[in-house]
């Protein structure tokens, strides 16, 4: 058998390896792109960027801005859990608060937030408070809506046997709501973590004094590609890690449940 | 539950509703006009009202309108186009599905806002940044779905179909497209909402003209009334494509 044949026969059998192979044609071309052909005002290629990311690291504010937006993730994604978590609950658990509110809490879902990022810079300021509200009011909807439809999707059965056998109303939610919500409230974190990102990358980038958002506006202004798009990378790289965590937390704690 | 027990706790929660808003829209009434909140902070409902009625009777919104409908529809074209082609192409073989699902769904992952400055740069502030914007975080969910639409066709079906001695032209019409659509056409309509709202973002962060840009513009005036105003007309815009497109999507999945 030849070279060729067995590395076809390992492409085959491993789609991982082909997909590498992708990856690494990508940046190989934009590397010989942003070398040759295109002006090095707007491109960088992602060589010199990875070289030159001990350099913005060692930029003055860059550690702190990227040590404010961390912060502001946080905040803004424990807001809207805590937060999410009791409205969804007390919206899910009553048919009638359900019937009522959800409609109000579908139409605030629907309207595109975007529009009045600006009212945040007005009553929050510019700084971080803004950034965390924006943040809040991407992520909290999700986790709601999430946490009404897993509340809803609990088998009447299950309910009808607890409280037939004498459960207390505290036994029944520690029981049977409890393990339900559990992968139901790790989905709804996924879906919360995302919004989040979206709102508070968004309120940083719109208007910004100390965070990323300042930076990423430096960067483009002064025409530096390397650091824009090193800067870029790191705040993909952060994103990706938060993603990964939750998505990590939702497959293991879904587990349990076989139906 | 009884069918009139039902009935009137249907009137109650339509009443728990109207309530809602009513109550909101008198704190702000009030709120505005008596108890002294700051008109630079929360302008008066009525004022809004008012600037609203001169904002679409001088047919003030109409340029910004048209700038930001046209970002909006050469973006989706695009998009499209590009998401059907290749995730038709990456469905015709199960192989290509597995190398290339994993890497568009984990790109899709990235908040793609973050390219927003790297659009600045390369297209500058015009329209072309917002296109280009919009057309990135459209592709994804475009190209997805069309994946998962043409990719997962039951295999009973294209067997069927071919050994009734169909053509890759019978089998197209009327094997992969009627499986493929439902799911596609999630696809498109995700991708249209994306779009839209990338399209109004980028233009609040940086932009010389279109709707969002008008809003920016104005609470940089301090002139909130008329920025109210602005916001309502386009949660009214957004709110109407966005319902025109779901209806669509529901007819063309009726067929």
């Amino acid at each position: 058998m030849t070279d060729a044949a067995q590395l076809k026969r390992a492409l085959i059998r491993h789609p991982g390896l082909s997909r590498l192979a992708v990856i690494a044609a990508l940046l190989l071309l934009w590397e010989i792109a942003a070398r040759w052909w295109i002006d090095p005002t707007f491109l960088s290629p992602p060589s010199r960027i990875v070289a030159s990311l001990g350099d913005l690291f060692n930029t003055k504010g860059i550690p702190a801005a990227l040590q404010i937006t961390a912060w502001e993730l946080a905040v803004a994604f424990a807001i809207s859990v805590v937060v999410g978590l009791v409205v969804g609950l007390a919206v899910g658990l009553s048919r009638f608060s359900n019937r009522s509110l959800m409609p109000i809490i579908l139409l605030l879902y629907g309207t595109p937030q975007i529009t009045i990022l600006p009212l945040f810079i007005l009553y929050f300021g510019i700084g971080p408070p803004s950034k965390i509200a924006f943040g809040v009011t991407h992520g909290i909807f999700p986790i709601i809506v999430t946490i009404v439809a897993g509340v809803q999707n609990i088998k009447p059965i299950l309910m009808t046997a607890a409280h037939s056998m004498g459960a207390s109303r505290w036994q029944i939610f520690r029981w049977v709501i409890f393990p339900h919500m559990i992968p139901t409230f790790f989905a709804g974190m996924r879906l919360g973590m995302t919004g989040v990102l979206l709102g508070v990358l968004l309120a940083e980038l719109y208007v910004s004094t100390a965070g990323i958002g300042y930076f990423t506006q430096l960067f483009t202004q002064a025409f530096d590609p390397t650091k824009l798009l090193g800067l870029v990378s790191v705040l993909a790289a952060m994103a990706i890690a938060l993603n990964e965590i939750v998505r990590r937390a939702e497959v293991h704690f879904g587990r349990w449940r076989t139906d | 539950m009884s069918a009139r027990q039902d009935r009137r706790d249907k009137i109650a929660s339509r009443a728990v509703q109207i309530g809602f808003v009513v109550a909101l829209i008198g704190l702000w009434y009030f709120g505005t006009a008596y108890w002294g909140i700051s008109r630079i902070l929360l302008p008066n409902p009525v004022n809004v009202w008012h600037e609203l009625k001169d904002v679409i009777g001088s047919g003030e919104f109409l340029p910004d309108l048209r700038v930001t409908l046209t970002e909006l529809a050469v973006a989706f074209a695009i998009s499209c186009t590009a998401g059907v082609t290749l995730g038709y192409l990456i469905s015709r073989s199960p192989y290509l599905i597995k190398v290339f699902e994993p890497l568009l769904a984990g790109f899709y992952s990235v908040p793609i806002i973050l390219f927003l400055p790297l659009y600045v740069l390369f297209f500058g502030l015009g329209p072309g940044s917002k296109i280009a914007l919009g057309t990135t975080i459209s592709f994804f969910p475009i190209v997805l779905n069309t994946i998962a639409g043409f990719g997962y066709v039951e295999k009973i079906f294209i067997t069927a179909a071919r050994s009734m001695g169909a053509s890759d032209f019978q089998m197209f019409r009327y094997v992969l497209l009627p499986a493929a659509l439902p799911v596609m056409l999630t696809g498109l309509r995700i991708g249209f909402t994306v779009a839209l709202l990338s399209i109004l973002g980028s233009e609040t962060i940086a932009s010389l003209e279109g709707l969002g840009h008008r809003i920016v513009h104005l609470a940089e005036a301090m002139e909130t009334a008329r920025m109210f105003a602005y916001i309502a007309f386009a949660v009214v815009i957004a709110a109407t494509l966005n319902s025109i497109v779901s209806s669509l999507e529901r007819r063309a999945k009726r067929r």
